[in-house]
């Protein structure tokens, strides 16, 4: 496999001594530990949003840094969760005072390490908050496994969220509005081939030249089932049922009481989206996928989208969370609200991200 | 009674077990997970090894929460902070102490347990960690109360680690990564629960080699 490294270990190092130089004017890099913060960092009054997990998703988180987005940025190596030790110094280094917000992919490993982040930041007498990104409609229940993973929904949250923070909202109420966000979007994803992880060397599963992979996540993991391959109208299909026809969803999460110091569990269900509403469709490379197929799967999910009765009032379309090399998309759709629409629409300026500057 | 010394020894022999099973433990994660758990293990207490100098002539309590806060800050993945929150809370437990006695061991190993258990909320049968350090547990305070010495009591401890985790083939995983696989995950041996009873095992043999 031929790829543009110099050496395995320099992987993540050098990705971010390129942003660094590229965009001094956004961004800078601290290292050791590893975290991208906003050049004006910290913002007096505002809450900080960071976020953060294995690299190999550019431009998410990094390219996400800037001003009406997140304030920093915690990569991991690729495909590992970060340690607690970056999103805990990054806090120290971005907090305005108003406090911070973490926005947390929901992987066991994400987790744990953020946990304890939160916990070393509070006591630091940093306010914290924590809330989980868990939008893969591929995953069925909760109650047998580790729960839906993070993945498109992601990108538009940390949008949402750090238009609202520069709006100066509050911790409480932006966490809200955050976990709001999160339960409003649902996602799929589909691979046509695996992706290739530099320390591995070899593409991380086989998957014949007449198959593809449905609802996968974004480590190269096993999806739900392999099917024959088909044209893009009849995937863009599959994906869109997954996502339109997925019923309730039920999950526990914990989130930091600041009062009491300790976590608090909540049950949190999401209802299905229906007729009537107004969504955010998020088309994305997972890599590997050109922006023309995007654009031919984005036609078909629009005209099923009309005949469902769901209004497409916004779109995002080209490689914002990937998966390395990997050929495939994913599909989100997150309905909206008067609120969610002010704070996508404000104005962003990140490396990856930017409009209305 | 288990001296400092004997205590920096077994994190030294650790170090050494955990290198040596690099790829057995990849290799369990691979079959069910993301083939990295020898990785992080052998990355962790590289550093571990690095810092102990530094700390070994203190006391256990502070000895064991260098450990911890090395692991968090290094190991990453699900077994970063669960390990070390290990080690951090059977430090918390055991402050200013310079030897061990036999309810000091237990202890150690129950408050640490408590620590994976607050963090990552595992219960037995999930196919974790868990399932190796439960029974251990209970087999070591049955031994005591037993009145059975400290290196027998850790014998019979051990016993049970190693059922437990072979007991964690058959099961279907229910948290961490491998959940996601449903079915897909039986069949195959715990990679966490296979560390945990390496880390058992190397402790008795430390306390035998005196
Ligand atoms: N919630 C949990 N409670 C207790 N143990 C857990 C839990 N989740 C996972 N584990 C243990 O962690 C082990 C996997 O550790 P590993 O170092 O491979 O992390 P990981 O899950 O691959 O993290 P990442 O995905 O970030 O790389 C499992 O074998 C299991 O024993
Ligand atoms: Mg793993």
């Amino acid at each position: 496999m031929k790829k543009l490294i110099n050496a395995i270990d320099d992987v993540v190092k050098e990705q971010l001594e390129g942003m660094a130089v590229a965009h001094p004017d956004l961004i800078k890099v601290h290292f050791e530990p590893n975290f991208v913060y906003r050049a004006d960092a910290p913002v007096s009054g505002k809450v900080a949003v960071i976020s953060g997990g294995g690299s190999g998703h550019e431009p998410m988180h990094g390219g996400f840094v800037g001003m009406g987005m997140l304030d920093a940025a915690c990569p991991g190596e690729v495909f590992t969760s970060p340690t607690p030790d970056q999103m805990y110094e990054a806090a120290k280094m971005v907090d305005g005072g108003a406090g911070v917000l973490y926005l947390v992919k929901n992987y066991t490993g994400d987790v744990l390490n953020f946990e304890t982040a939160a916990e070393l930041a509070f006591a630091e007498g940093v306010k914290v908050q924590s809330i989980l990104i868990d939008d893969d409609t591929a995953v069925k229940d909760s109650l047998y496994t580790a729960g839906r993973r993070g993945v498109g929904t992601t990108v538009l949250v940390e949008k949402i969220v750090g238009g609202a923070a520069e709006a100066k909202y509050p911790l409480d109420k932006l966490s809200d509005l955050a976990r709001k966000a999160n339960m409003y979007g649902r996602s799929i994803g589909i691979a046509l081939t695996s992706c290739t992880v530099p320390a591995a060397g070899k593409p991380t599963f086989d998957l014949g030249p007449n198959e593809f992979e449905f609802g996968i996540g974004i480590h190269g993991e096993p999806g739900r089932e392999r099917f024959d391959m088909k044209t893009a109208d009849e995937i863009t299909e599959m994906m869109a049922a997954a996502i339109i026809d997925d019923g309730p969803y039920t999950r526990t999460v914990r989130e930091w009481d600041n009062d009491s110091g300790e976590w608090v569990e909540k049950k949190l269900t999401d209802d299905p989206l229906k007729s009537g509403d107004e969504v955010i469709a998020f088309v994305n490379s997972m890599g590997g996928t050109p922006v023309s197929e995007l654009y031919a799967i984005y036609r078909k999910l629009a005209e099923i989208c009309k005949g469902k009765g769901l209004k497409i009032v916004r779109n995002l379309i080209g490689p914002y969370i990937t998966s390395l090399d990997m050929a495939g998309c994913s599909i989100t759709l997150m309905k909206t609200d008067a609120e969610i629409l002010k704070f996508w629409d404000a104005p962003v300026k990140t490396p990856g991200l930017r409009w209305g500057v | 009674m288990v001296t400092r010394d004997q205590i920096v020894q077994w994190l030294n022999n650790l170090a050494e077990v955990l290198a040596e099973n690099k790829e057995y433990l990849t290799d369990l994660d691979s079959a069910i997970g993301d083939a990295d758990h020898g990785i992080n293990m052998n990355r962790g207490f590289k550093k571990v090894i690095e810092k102990l100098p530094s700390v070994a002539d203190t006391d256990i309590g502070n000895i064991l929460k260098t450990t911890g806060m090395t692991l968090i800050s290094s190991v990453g993945g699900a077994s970063g902070p669960l390990y070390g929150t290990f080690f951090m809370r059977s430090g918390m437990a055991l402050q200013a102490k310079q030897e061990l006695d036999d309810g000091d061991l237990y202890q150690m190993l129950e408050s640490g347990v408590e620590g994976i258990v607050q963090r990552g909320r595992p219960v037995l049968g999930d196919k974790t960690m868990f399932d190796a350090w439960s029974p251990a547990l209970e087999a070591l305070k049955a031994a005591t109360a037993n009145g059975d010495n400290t290196i027998t009591a850790l014998e019979k401890s051990v016993m049970a680690a190693e059922q437990g985790m072979k007991d964690t083939i058959p099961m279907q995983a229910r948290k961490g990564r491998a959940s996601y696989l449903g079915e897909r995950s039986i069949g195959h041996q715990d990679p966490g629960a296979t560390s945990s009873y390496l880390m058992l095992k190397t402790l008795l043999e430390t306390l035998q080699a005196e």
